[in-house]
């Protein structure tokens, strides 16, 4: 695996609106021009007036060079609301072997993958619901990571855009969530930022079934919950993106 | 539906109404689904607000609030709220705020319809489930008017004139002049102690003094109408409005306790309302022969529509009418004497059935009859009411109250009678009482004078309050006959059709709804020896003797309302678009809100006919 089609420094350290527009022209492949053009919100737009979408892969590991997309979750949504009739979800064909250990994990077994299409296959469909908006995701080591190798795989160039991150905006949030030393002797556990113990905080609701839509709608409520609780609809989008 | 969407329909089905709906319904009612958090103490719902949604609780607490701030309900995980705003005029009825932060689930205006037109028990559920929510509805609606909810005393603007009893005619008009009033109040007793014994008004002078030719120097005692028509502080316009067409006064002095805030007059509550069914009945007493009157009858009906879209209730509605009904049949007296001389004995005008109720609509027949003085001899003096009795039917007629088909008419010899002979008359029903006969005579017991000796209707009122209670046998036959016409209710709640004349599948809203239920209404009334007539009234006096639990009069009450205001619209609507207004409605011409209010009405209906049949220990005929 190889970057065909490097992307320059210059444009890497451009403001994202900017960043957007010469990726626009620099990029080759279609889908990812169309995404560009799409644009980009200048950082000081408040989050409210922001056009998201919650993304969610499932993954057959951590490792983004190693390891493979088996389901991506998607959901548009704005501060204001989460609209399920825009929700979607696919199951693709990775290209390594499924791990036993993932398969109980996400629940996608051997089969539906033998029936499923490559990622290049449903690219545009999921790019539909990217383009123009703002991608939150819980734990950006994932999404942009796989999705930016995965690109280069098929399309020979990567991919970059700016992500909310709720795991991020929970872990600023509680800075001395590990305890002190003294402190987890006498019994006290970290506090825990990973998706489902975050929305507790929020008393957001459990969600029994483990899959990439069920999980990217629990992230879009959880960035719900958490702009109005710690930040507010004027918050200027720049201030959350990562 | 995509599949991975499971986990939020399988917190739908486990609660109602969603846990009967059909998966395909509940799979596209996933799909529309709006999720949106909120935090504690966020206002979602604003009253008046356009309603876009209907609202499911995923999890938190919601508070729904009354208009007036009173908290109305609390609603927690896995129930709904806002469907209000949706079934009514799409604002919301109910402002609604976030009592925990809660995770709320936006069900979309179209999915709604959607569901209420394709799923029954959706329908029933967010309409029905509540009863008290029909309660709600009714009050709300009411509230929209204004007549309903000022207080009179808004209309006082000036201070009161008023002289001593004793004043003579000449200082009366001066007084009268110069403060520039058209009412003056007539005080017995000085200072302190002075109370309001009568009133003279402008029409007085003209009809009683001036065209009488009494000397100036008479006191006005001699010309002042006895006694006065008040009303209290604490009273709304549109009761105001309800006093002067009930009893045809024009000026109403406003009572706190013994004190008098101020006259009310005519054209006070005429400027308030510019073109109040008020206005057209003191336009019926300027008409000068029965072509003026059949000229403004015309306006009858725009008078009904206008309160129908002004949001007036089914009461005020019935009593305008009714007291439009009863103007126009005072006013051909008042012409049919002048043509024909005086009575030669006196008698009394009596209105029956809904007018007498203060329920009359515009779809209507006249219902009357005369008790003449016990004195009368009818060689000599029926040749003169039979004359009086053609020329108001035949004037009535005129002005769109068609003849009574039944013949319940004062031109009926039968119907024109003395006293004594109305008290045989009744006496004979109440204690010997034949079904076949009462049901043509059922009419007969709403009654109310309306011209010359109305204390002739008043004693035969008093004769039936004192005998129908006293008589079990009288009440069993009364409610045999109550039993006859059933609400158009099937099993599973679904609408029994007939078919009309125009070969639609109908129901009668007057047949199968307001009659079985004044019918109802008039035998439980008479069981408590009341004298009220209107239905409201009587539910009133019912109250008053705990015959009827409190709950079940309110519902009875609720029900009347609601089947009264549909029929009411329905005609409005008719004549609106230059139709023949009736009583048959066809379901689909009904809102959703309209007919799953109306299935609940009619319930109430039933209910109320087996508690009859279950008292009066009747059988079951059915002979409609």
């Amino acid at each position: 695996m190889s970057e065909h089609h490097p992307v320059p420094d210059a444009i890497k350290h451009l403001p994202w609106p900017e960043q957007y527009q010469a990726l626009a022209r620099h990029t080759k492949a279609p889908v990812l021009k169309h995404f560009y053009e799409a644009g980009c919100p200048s950082p000081q737009t408040p989050v409210s007036e922001v056009p998201m979408v919650a993304l969610d892969f499932e993954t057959t590991g951590l490792d983004a060079e190693a390891h493979s997309i088996v389901s991506i979750g998607l959901v548009p949504f704005t501060l204001d609301a989460i609209q399920l009739d825009q929700a979607k979800h696919w199951v693709v064909r990775p290209r390594l072997p499924l791990h036993q250990t993932s398969v109980t994990f996400h629940g996608i077994t051997h089969a539906d993958i033998d029936e499923a299409p490559d990622l290049s296959e449903v690219l545009e469909d999921v790019f539909a619901s990217l383009n123009g908006r703002i991608p939150v995701v819980h734990f950006r080591n994932i999404e942009r990571r796989f999705l930016n190798v995965a690109l280069q795989w098929r399309l020979g160039e990567g991919i970059r855009f700016p992500v909310i991150d709720t795991m991020a905006i929970e872990a600023h949030l509680h800075p001395d969530r590990h305890p002190s030393f003294l402190k987890s002797l006498m019994g006290k556990k970290s506090l825990s930022i990973r998706l489902a113990d975050s929305r507790t905080r929020y008393g957001l609701p459990h969600y029994a079934a483990h899959n990439a839509l069920i999980d990217a709608i629990a992230t879009a409520e959880l960035l719900q919950a958490q702009i109005l609780h710690h930040f507010s609809p004027q918050t200027p989008v720049g201030d959350l993106w990562v | 539906m995509q599949a991975e969407l499971i986990d939020i329909r399988n917190h739908l089905v486990q609660h109602s109404p969603f846990d009967d709906m059909p998966e395909e319904l509940v799979n596209q009612l996933t799909t529309s689904i709006e999720i949106s958090y909120v935090r504690a103490g966020t206002q979602i719902l604003e009253a008046g607000q356009a309603s876009a949604y209907m609202y499911y609780v995923r999890s938190g607490a919601v508070e729904i609030f009354r208009r007036s701030g009173e908290l109305y309900n609390r609603i927690g995980e896995g129930e709904i709220f806002g469907q209000f705003g949706l079934l009514m005029h799409r604002k919301v009825r109910f402002p609604a705020k976030a009592l925990e932060d809660s995770l709320l689930y936006r069900i979309p205006a179209d999915t709604f319809h959607y569901l209420f037109e394709n799923d029954e028990n959706f329908a029933d559920f967010v309409e029905i489930e509540d009863r008290s929510r029909l309660r709600s509805a009714l009050s709300r609606r009411e509230k929209s008017n204004e007549l309903m909810t000022s207080r009179v005393t808004r209309l006082i603007s000036r201070k009161t004139i008023s002289a001593p009893t004793n004043v003579r005619l000449q200082e009366a008009a001066r007084i009268m002049t110069d403060k520039g009033v058209s009412a003056l109040l007539l005080m017995d007793g000085e200072g302190e102690n002075a109370r309001p014994a009568g009133i003279i008004t402008d029409r007085d002078l003209r009809t009683r003094a001036v065209t009488e030719a009494l000397p100036s120097e008479t006191p006005v005692s001699e010309i002042m109408s006895e006694g006065l028509i008040t009303i209290r502080a604490s009273s709304y316009i549109f009761e105001a409005m309800l006093t002067m067409l009930h009893n045809n006064v024009h000026h109403l002095p406003v009572m706190d306790g013994h004190e008098v805030r101020g006259v009310v007059a005519l054209a006070d509550i005429v400027k308030y309302e510019s073109q109040s069914s008020l206005y057209l009945v003191s336009n019926i007493y300027h008409q000068q022969n029965v072509k003026g009157l059949k000229k403004i009858s015309r306006d009858v009906r725009d008078s009904f529509v206008r309160m129908v879209n002004e949001d007036a209730n089914s009461h005020m509605i019935g009593s305008a009418m009714a007291g439009i009904g009863r103007s126009f049949t005072q006013r051909l007296l008042e012409l049919g004497e002048e043509k024909l001389g005086p009575p030669p004995v006196p008698y009394c005008f009596m209105a029956l059935g809904s007018m007498a109720r203060d329920e009359q609509l515009v779809v209507t027949d006249q219902d009357n009859a005369m008790i003449l003085d016990d004195r009368f001899v009818p060689e000599e003096h029926d040749a003169y009411f039979l004359a009086l009795a053609k020329f108001v039917s035949d004037g009535l007629a005129e002005c769109g109250y068609t003849y009574c088909t039944g013949d319940i008419m004062a031109t009926n010899p039968k119907w024109r009678q003395p006293l004594k002979v109305w008290r045989n008359y009744f006496t004979d029903w109440i204690e010997n009482p034949k079904a076949e006969a009462l049901l043509n005579s059922n009419i007969f017991f709403d009654l109310d004078g309306i011209y010359g000796r109305t204390e002739f209707a008043e004693e035969l009122k008093a004769l039936v309050a004192d005998k129908a209670s006293n008589s079990q046998r009288f009440l069993t036959m009364m409610a045999r006959n109550a039993l006859n016409r059933t609400p158009p209710l099937g099993f599973f709640r679904t609408f029994v059709l007939e078919e009309d004349g125009k070969h639609q599948k109908t129901f009668n809203l007057k047949r199968r709804g307001t009659a079985p239920l004044s019918d109802l209404i008039r035998i439980h009334s008479l069981a408590c020896g009341s004298l009220a007539q209107n239905s409201f009234e009587r539910l009133k006096s019912i109250s008053k003797t705990k015959l009827i639990i409190e709950d079940d009069l309110g519902n009875l009450r609720d029900a009347l309302e609601f089947i009264s205001i549909v029929r009411i619209r329905h005609q409005a609507l008719s004549i609106e678009a230059g139709e023949e207004p009736d009583n048959n409605v066809r379901p689909e011409d009904l809102s959703p809100f309209e007919r799953s209010h109306l299935k609940d009405a009619f319930q109430v209906v039933s209910n109320a006919q087996k508690f009859l049949r279950f008292r009066y220990n009747t059988q079951v005929t059915r002979n409609v």
